[in-house]
């Protein structure tokens, strides 16, 4: 049965793939092994070396968006998708500047813990796991579409109960229930040796096939100018001519162009700023290219805070600042993890730009058969000159895919699993319960989120990969974003404060964002409203200019009425989180608080 | 040994050192992140009010691409080590006050 089933796929793609998912869970089998007490389990043991902790963390923060997204949105965006890998490298210096090094000193398990430590309020903690769950499950639809996207390429050309293709929800279905698997037999010893290599491996998988195809193709520079309009004329005179002889061009350049279909945007449009991307609302509600600029300003700014700020409050990455040694080595590592993934991020604008030159068929669809598959599918074209060549460097980024997804997903898992077996079920449900009992919860609830994730990544195979981790990122820097700047920088916040800020500005984002998705896969018909108010459409799609102020705002306000409730030993607390580390004022702070 | 819940009263726990201690590191943080937030923000202006200009070839990239795409990564690189230094060398001033102000007691 398996033989003509498979007889139709590309061996090098499907054997690479294979070798990634297997190495992964052998490696995750092999750590599981080695992890016993629930303290391995769930922050690895503390002991994690700088190196192999920046590797950890890039491996997880590369994920299915920075592989396959960006790639994508830079194909159908042009210039205005630069911002999303720019932002995604940057954030990780406001966490630098602002919270790694305090964080990492307070000490706590998680952000939940580090909530209910600063202001001794358990239900407090309750808010914060809410937010784990919402944020965490936000990013694993993006992760699931990936999965989805990559399986329905490599089975692109089987058939299967009598229709060609893989389906998408299959994709879905096998890697969700693979890592949910291997996240609940590894724990996250597993994961951090996993994901260290999984970097490695994007890297590669990211670089070679570029350095193939711009020594065969041209280079990056040249794959843009071909896109200026005054450097090829001759696109212009063949593009309107739909009977030309050869339907690709060569401009001076010697770079060759596939013809543009007509759903593909303009050469102008998609070279500059303020393209497709920024103006789509106002464009949607026939405002002239000169009335949109300013709307497509303000979009472009409340991206930028959606994901400068999100970088710094995604849990899954705060998780990571406690498996450092010490404060230096956590400041240490988040240097590295900025060279790491600035690094990877120069490559995938790159497969954007030659993807449109020469396999703009792409634009012809959307979702997951559409660009975000450029990555993916672009190596192939290598085949018409230098079989099997093609294909082996798409095996290999279909294998970097793998790694994507499968990575970041574990991450999330594992974070939210740790919130609800380590908070919910350890400290709300029974605290009473053993260790050994709430190992065996960490594998159920892995198994209850990994379901639910998967599920999800079911519904949103027509959104756009990167489009949906921006939304994720705008309700993290609406919630924890200004919970963890203000906690840790002013001391006057009050837990009625907090929580104030973080359930308005992040429940505010949540429900704008999900509106604009809901819309977008037709479940609600809001198309004539966005229409007569662009400006409306816009703060939707893109909160975080308006909720990350809503949300400070509130904090300030709320702290200061009830100014009172300021926990008494603030002024140790606020020690712990600033003064350095060997002056050993934490082992103090805490003697202290179990004393009473 | 501290009665538990009493906050001792020698240097290390007072409001003067925690005062400056705060000061200093926000001073620092906010100095290099306002250099790296007005370069971050400037770009969007300067495409919005000087198109032609930042649409400029260099070397095959409109000059806004070669920017955002490429060279903004060493950028925040070099303003991170700045910080790390710093705030290092700063951590390890602190802690030497710390215990000078505390040998002087004892």
């Amino acid at each position: 049965m398996l033989p003509p089933l498979f007889a139709a796929v590309d061996p090098w793609i499907l054997a690479l793939s294979m070798v990634t998912v297997a190495v992964t869970l052998v490696m995750g089998y092999w750590a599981a092994g080695k992890s016993r007490t629930a303290s391995d389990f769930f922050v690895a043991g503390r002991g994690v070396s700088v190196g192999w902790n920046a590797s950890a963390i890039s491996g997880e923060y590369l994920s299915a968006a920075s592989f396959m997204g960006v790639a994508g949105m830079v194909m159908s965006s042009g210039y205005d998708a630069l911002w999303y890998p720019v932002c995604y490298a940057c954030g990780y210096l406001f966490l630098l500047l602002f919270i790694a090094g305090p964080l990492r000193r307070f000490g706590a398990y998680t952000i939940p813990d580090f909530a209910e430590g600063r202001f001794d309020s358990p239900i407090f903690r309750k808010i914060a796991v809410i937010f784990v769950l919402f944020i965490g499950f936000f990013y694993t639809m993006p992760q699931m579409n990936g999965a989805g996207t990559a399986l329905a390429y490599i089975f692109k050309d089987i058939s299967w109960f009598g229709q060609t293709g893989l389906p998408y929800w299959v994709g879905v279905v096998v890697v969700g229930a693979v890592i949910t698997l291997n996240v609940a037999i590894g724990g996250m010893k597993g994961i951090t040796l996993v994901q260290a290599f999984q970097y490695w491996l994007k890297l590669f998988a990211i670089s070679v096939p570029v350095f193939v195809l711009i020594s065969l193709h041209g280079g990056y520079g040249k794959h843009l100018e071909a896109n200026r309009p005054a450097a090829t004329p001759a696109i212009a005179t063949t593009a309107t001519n739909p009977a030309a002889q050869d339907p690709a061009i060569q401009s001076p350049d010697g770079i060759r162009r596939e013809l543009l279909p007509a759903k593909a945007p303009t050469d102008d449009v998609w070279l500059n700023p303020f393209g497709p991307l920024t103006t789509k609302a106002p464009r949607a509600a026939n405002l002239s290219p000169e009335q949109s600029r300013p709307y497509a300003l303000l979009y472009t700014y409340s991206l930028i805070i959606a994901l400068v700020c999100g970088t710094a409050g995604l849990p899954h990455i705060l998780v990571r600042f406690y498996t450092n040694p010490d404060g230096v080595a956590a400041k240490r590592t988040t240097m590295w993890v900025m060279i790491l993934i600035g690094v990877f991020y120069v490559f995938p604008p790159v497969f954007g730009t030659v993807g449109r030159n020469l396999l703009p068929e792409l634009y012809n669809a959307t979702g997951s058969r559409g660009p975000d598959k450029v990555v993916l599918e672009l190596p192939l074209i290598l085949n018409r000159a230098h079989a099997p060549w093609g294909a082996i460097l798409s095996g290999i980024t279909c294998a970097g895919a793998f790694a994507a997804f499968m990575s970041t997903f574990s991450g999330l898992l594992v974070s939210m699993t740790g919130a609800l077996a380590h908070d919910v079920y350890g400290r709300m449900l029974r605290p009473q319960s053993t260790p050994n009992e709430r190992m065996r919860m960490f594998k159920w609830c892995a198994i209850l989120v990994g379901g639910v994730a998967t599920l999800l990544g079911c519904f949103v195979e027509k959104l756009q990969i990167n489009f949906m981790v921006g939304q994720a990122f705008a309700i993290a820097a609406a919630s924890y974003f200004p919970l963890l700047f203000m906690s840790v920088w002013w001391r006057g916040m009050t837990t009625r404060g907090a929580a104030a800020g973080m359930l308005v500005g992040g429940l505010c984002a949540l429900v704008a964002v999900t509106l604009t998705n809901f819309s977008d896969l037709g479940w609600i018909d809001l198309k004539p409203f966005w229409i007569a108010h662009p400006l409306l459409r816009i703060l939707c799609e893109q909160p975080a200019i308006w909720c990350v102020p809503l949300a400070i705002s509130l904090m300030v306000l709320v702290s200061l009425a009830t100014r009172a409730q300021v926990p008494a030993d603030i002024r140790m607390k606020m020690l712990v989180l600033h003064a350095p580390e060997t002056l050993g004022l934490k082992q103090e702070y805490v003697r202290d608080h179990d004393g009473h | 040994m501290p009665v538990p819940g009493s906050t001792p009263t020698d240097f290390i726990h007072s409001e003067e050192f925690l005062a400056g201690l705060q000061r200093r590191q926000f001073r620092l943080s906010v100095t290099c992140a306002a250099s790296f937030l007005s370069l971050l923000l400037a770009l969007p202006l300067l495409n919005y009010f000087a198109p032609e200009i930042m649409a400029r070839p260099v070397a095959g990239f409109p000059f806004t691409w070669l920017l955002l795409g490429v060279l903004f990564f060493p950028l925040v690189w070099l303003i991170a080590w700045i910080f790390i230094r710093r705030s290092i060398e700063l951590e390890r001033r602190e802690a030497e006050l710390a215990r000078s102000k505390r040998s002087n007691v004892a």
